[in-house]
């Protein structure tokens, strides 16, 4: 290489940096499949709805449905439930958003927008806590709602978060009544 | 040995033959039998030999539990009900796996312990601090995957609450958390991958536990006084003397691993894990491993939100906040002086923030409601202000007590003030090694 060739940067430098360059792209196209294969695999998307069959629920009684492999709860609440859950000023909830599938994301979390226009006796959620994933109690706690056994999270009758450490309200999952007596989840 | 003054002299032909072409002879010789140790190191210097076997026996039991179990979420939890009943021997080498864990992390508690009591972690040893912190985490993460793959309740709801950990993190974390279970919950592909990565896990601690002896090795073994070696009446010979105090320190220790082995096999365990696990039940009361439970206290302690970081987010970053607070040690420490046998002040903060760590393993023990978590709340604090406020402040306002000019003149005044001995004797053989 002649003395003109070495300013700075020269041809050489070029090189090293192209070539660092590719090694880094291809070390990364090598290392994504690794990750990639962590990811829920097909099965598991494949996700399917769920429909249930409510017409043997009378107020006070829940069941619970196994979706997308967690529970997911259906209550026909009782009067009292119901009127708790209207009681409590938005400004008392922890989590002022309804966290409702089926309502616009910055919809508030009143006791109406937990549920769905017409069948408000009814929550249909998914029961797992949102602190650290536990599945809480139905009916215990301070608020009559829901209480996590894990960390002591306290949920209200319309499964709004008051009190612990969890941050969010429960999720209301998409679905909605085929007939009076059947909802589908998903 | 790293400065190359080498005693090795090969004595036979073999010895000559291999010395020329691969030195492992010479190695071994000089890092276990000639290697010049300090000549007062105390029984709590046992430790690291006795975390050698401990992961030595993990490893050999694994790997034979590892021939019997199936991780399958369908055969998982029979698989290990058939260890216990039906492989020859099966019951004795699970038991000695789930309590080898168990001891495991006694031992490395004590071995932590002792070194933030005589100060290990200050310069030049800040490296091999933080080598033994990484082992610390690779072996927290090993235990935490090993007690899923039984796949009973608190197996599959431990999983649960600590991959739900990673759902606090902004943005990501979600996206995360089903990168690691492989689902949208804890199910098969999650099982499988903890049981691939338990496998692995324990080699990985290996690697770094021969980085750690390397490094202990170029630096040298710090000592009760804290002083450094300085003239070769300071030290002993690697062997007979460390070799044989390790040996029995091993055997007083393996006595209490057997007497758990064989008398009280469950009692470090949750009963609710011998019920196979269910996903739409969570038990009355989640615990984790014993061994988790001050970091699962701080975990529960921060129910509040704090300007944009919420409880949920607060918590995990408290938590692993907890174990970061162990690697800046060597940082966070200001005194000039290692050992808190001549910080009058500082071993009175060591010993508080022992009771307070205790203290938080119980709490974490109990269940999340009333006073328990204001106690918790105010465990966490002091546990912080230990290592953000105790240890930075005390190093700069201390009076430490005098230091004696060497390790040898330390052994000498102590075996003149404990009586018996003339002035004249020199050190007695006990204090040897």
């Amino acid at each position: 290489m002649s003395a003109t060739d070495t300013q700075d940067p020269n041809r050489r430098d070029f090189l090293y940096v192209a070539t660092g360059m590719a090694a880094v792209v291809g070390a990364g196209a090598f290392a994504w499949p690794f990750i990639d294969q962590m990811r829920p695999d097909a099965s598991t998307l494949a996700l399917a709805s769920v429909e249930v069959d409510v017409a043997s629920l009378t107020p006070g009684m829940s069941l619970i449905v196994k979706w997308r492999g967690k529970p997911v709860v259906v209550r026909n609440r009782t009067e009292q439930e119901m009127k708790d859950g209207e009681a409590v000023k938005l400004a008392d909830l922890k989590d002022p958003i309804a966290r409702n599938a089926n309502l616009p994301a910055d919809a508030p979390a009143t006791d109406a927008n937990r549920t769905t226009p017409g069948k408000e006796a009814w929550m249909v959620m998914v029961q797992v806590c949102t602190h650290l994933g536990c599945i809480p109690l139905g009916q215990e706690g301070d608020f009559g709602g829901w209480f996590c056994p894990c960390h002591g999270s306290q949920y209200d009758t319309a499964g709004r978060i008051r009190k612990g450490p969890a941050p969010e309200n429960m999720a209301v999952p998409v679905f909605k009544f085929i007939s009076d007596t059947k909802i589908l989840i998903g | 040995m790293s400065e190359g003054h080498s005693t090795y002299t090969p004595k036979t032909g073999i010895e000559r033959w291999f010395d020329a072409r691969m030195p492992l002879p010479r190695l071994i010789y000089d890092s276990f039998v000639a290697y010049p140790v300090p000549r007062n190191l105390n029984y709590a210097w046992t430790f690291g030999g006795i975390l050698s076997i401990m992961l030595v026996a993990q490893i050999l039991t694994g790997i034979v539990l590892a021939m019997h179990y199936t991780a399958d979420t369908n055969l998982a939890f029979g698989s290990v009900e058939k260890i216990m009943r039906d492989v020859n021997s099966g019951w004795l080498l699970r038991y000695m796996h789930s309590n080898g864990a168990s001891f495991f992390f006694v031992a490395v508690y004590i071995h932590i312990f002792r070194g933030l009591y005589y100060g290990s972690y200050k310069a030049p040893r800040e490296l091999l601090w933080i080598l033994g912190c990484i082992i610390y985490l690779l072996m927290m993460a090993t235990g935490f995957m090993g007690y899923v793959l039984p796949w009973g309740q608190m197996s599959f709801w431990g999983a649960t609450v600590i991959t739900g950990f990673f759902s606090a993190i902004p943005l990501v974390g979600d996206w995360i958390q089903q990168l690691l279970l492989g689902g949208f919950a804890v199910d098969n592909p999650t099982l499988n991958r903890f049981f691939a990565l338990h496998y692995l896990l324990p080699f990985m601690i290996a690697g770094v536990v021969v980085l750690h002896i390397w490094a202990l090795h170029v630096v040298g073994q710090s000592n009760p006084t804290g002083i450094e070696i300085k003239s070769k009446t300071d030290t002993v010979a690697f062997t007979p003397y460390a070799t044989i105090k390790d040996a029995f320190g091993m055997i007083v220790f393996l006595f209490f691993f057997a007497y758990f082995v064989f008398y009280l096999p469950n009692y470090l365990g949750h009963p609710d894990n011998y019920i196979v696990a269910n996903p739409l039940k969570t038990p009355a009361h989640i615990v984790p491993e014993w061994y988790f439970l001050p970091f699962y206290a701080i975990l529960r302690a921060i129910t509040f939100n704090v300007g944009p970081i919420n409880s949920k987010l607060g918590g995990v970053l408290c938590m692993f906040g907890a174990i970061v607070m162990l690697f800046l040690v060597p940082w966070l420490d200001t005194s000039k002086v290692r050992s808190a046998v001549y910080r009058p002040w500082y071993k009175l903060f060591f010993w508080l923030f022992v009771a307070d760590a205790i203290l938080l393993g119980w709490l974490g023990s109990q269940p999340a409601e009333g006073s328990y978590v204001f106690m918790a709340q105010m465990a966490t604090l002091v546990y912080f202000a230990f290592f953000l406020i105790a240890l930075p402040v005390l190093g700069l306002i201390e009076t430490p007590r005098r230091l004696p000019n060497s390790i040898t003149e330390a052994v000498l005044e102590k075996n003149k003030g404990g009586g018996g001995h003339p002035t004249g004797a020199t050190a007695a053989p006990e204090t040897k090694g």
